[in-house]
């Protein structure tokens, strides 16, 4: 069992609240989830020609002033902002330079997400310890994927955690299981794709990125994944500029979308949420098994 | 109002609602329960065993109304997965749509669905009587051995998959048809049935023209020569 919650603003002058919004939907989601919790915020994008890359420094301080001094004489446009072993850095090197450079310096960090607009959490613990140790009420952005985590076929560490991403500003979070994991990760290997886990779906969101850089939209990665991908599945994903969800076939692993003029809500359960404004009015439905729902932030 | 008791499910825990239904409603003269803010709450008002009316102001989450004797429970909203499952009398009434699994095993009493119901509605329902105001999804009544599933709507796929002896009414279009299920001609005692189950339900179809669907009894006994193929 895992929880999934995802909501788009459709107005800008909601932007600052995304934060405030989504932390009672995530909180709302630990009965199905309490081992772990994450959250990817598409916010304000990096300036142009720079990146946003999330940092992870597992348990323990982390002297992250030193990071970004370090940064700053090798990396150009660096910024930097941090929030306990979290940090955002931000540069216009190129990706493999700033890859090769963190893989050298600092071998104990982990990259989470890259992106112009993602900035990604994820951490073991009960969602509302995390949303406090990261402070996800300041959050603020256009949309977000969150997942909280009961683990069934994989470790409980931060890496396990959901959301898993793969290129640039693609996030994937599941509620279910894959049966065929391997065989997916074993093709994607072929194709020079490297993993990080053995986490089943870290197979489905390399599989869903690898056919957008083949040429697919979003769409039709998704169809692709249909056809490719075997098990039980909600998927809840995003992209730069789009929130989209899918079910399985069977459509065992639950999901509602509540929908206002202000915004596109969606969770495992309609009881995380009851405490969004205007719920009361807002149009509700459970997506259909198979059936793409893309919405455009 | 005399033999009215309101909970509030902002302030009240559910487990002490539901032990009010098990152990204090029976006998003591409460005729209705109400409760507000239900908020998707799980197991509102499961296993409950008495002739009482108990009103759900709101959306109810997994199992509501699970196992129900006697009660008479309306949702005024929408139902999670799995409500009235394994209900033996009474009524259950959702005002909006149900999730998976709706009347799932059910016994007897009568479930109301006045929007659609999702996949698997009437799984293996073994008496319960089910009436849905739209559509079902895929693989309803799989498997469903005793009472009547009333469809005013659409079925999906797969539609009375391995059916035992329950029968199906269908208003619309079945998108397709399980194994061993297929459409009979509706006689006049279907007619009858339909038409006093619509009237319980409160809907005011006619029930001339619907579609019989109901179990081949191919699968009954073991057929070595089907070679797996159903």
């Amino acid at each position: 069992m895992c929880g999934i919650v995802g909501l788009l603003l459709k107005k800008p002058e909601l932007r600052s609240d995304l934060g405030r919004m989504m932390v009672p939907m995530l909180v709302g989601m630990t009965e199905r989830g309490p081992d772990s919790a994450g959250m990817a915020v598409y916010g304000a994008p990096a300036a142009d020609g720079s990146l946003k890359f999330s940092l992870y420094s597992g348990a323990g301080r982390f002297d992250w002033a030193a990071l970004e001094a370090a940064a700053r004489q090798v990396l150009a446009g660096v910024a930097l902002e941090a929030i306990a072993n979290h940090a955002v850095l931000e540069t216009s090197e190129p990706v493999a330079r700033v890859k090769a450079w963190l893989r050298s310096s600092f071998p104990e960090l982990s990259l989470l997400a890259v992106g112009r607009a993602i900035d990604l959490y994820k951490d073991v613990g009960a969602p509302a310890e995390i949303a406090a140790r990261y402070d996800f009420a300041r959050l603020s952005g256009t949309h977000l994927v969150g997942h909280t985590r009961m683990a069934t076929e994989s470790a409980v560490t931060p890496a396990h955690a959901h959301p898993f991403t793969a290129g640039e500003d693609f996030c994937l979070v599941h509620n279910g299981s894959l049966s065929n994991p391997g065989s997916v990760r074993r093709r994607l290997q072929l194709q020079g794709i490297p993993f990080d886990t053995d986490n089943d779906t870290e197979a489905a969101c390399r599989f869903i990125e690898y056919r957008m850089r083949e040429g697919d939209d979003l769409q039709a990665a998704l169809r692709h994944g249909f056809d490719e991908l075997d098990g039980f599945y909600t998927f809840l994903m995003g992209t730069r500029d789009e929130l989209a969800i899918v079910r399985d076939a069977f459509s065992c692993k639950p999901a509602i979308v509540a929908e206002t003029d202000d915004y596109v809500a969606i969770s495992s359960e309609f009881r995380s949420l009851a405490r969004l404004p205007g719920i009361r009015h807002a149009s509700l439905f459970e997506p259909k098994p198979e059936e793409i729902y893309v919405w455009r932030a | 109002m005399a033999g009215v008791v309101a909970f509030d499910l902002a302030s009240v825990r559910l487990r002490e609602v539901n032990r009010f239904l098990h152990r204090d409603a029976p006998g003591n003269g409460t005729r209705r329960v109400t409760i507000a803010n239900p908020d998707g709450a799980h197991s509102i008002a499961v296993g409950v065993n008495a002739p009482i009316a108990i009103d759900i102001d709101g959306h109810a989450g997994y199992y509501a109304g699970g196992m129900n004797q006697h009660a008479e429970i309306t949702i005024r909203g929408n139902a999670g997965p799995g409500v009235a499952e394994g209900m033996c009398s009474g009524r259950v009434h959702v005002t909006g749509f149900a999730s998976v699994a709706a009347g799932a095993a059910g016994h007897g009493g009568l479930l109301v669905v006045d929007g659609d119901a999702s996949l698997r509605c009437g799984i293996s329902m073994k008496g319960i009587d089910i009436v849905v105001g739209g559509s079902v999804g895929d693989y309803s009544a799989f498997m469903a051995q005793a009472g009547r599933l009333v469809v005013c709507g659409d079925a999906g796929d797969a539609l009375g998959d391995s059916l035992y002896e329950a029968v199906i009414y269908v208003r619309g279009n079945v998108k397709s048809l399980g194994a061993d299920a297929h459409e009979e001609p509706m006689t006049d005692a279907d007619c009858a049935a339909l038409g006093g189950l619509l009237a319980q339900a409160g809907f005011t179809h006619d029930p001339r023209g619907w579609k019989r669907v109901a179990s081949m009894r191919s699968l009954y006994h073991w057929n070595a020569d089907a070679n797996q193929e159903y």
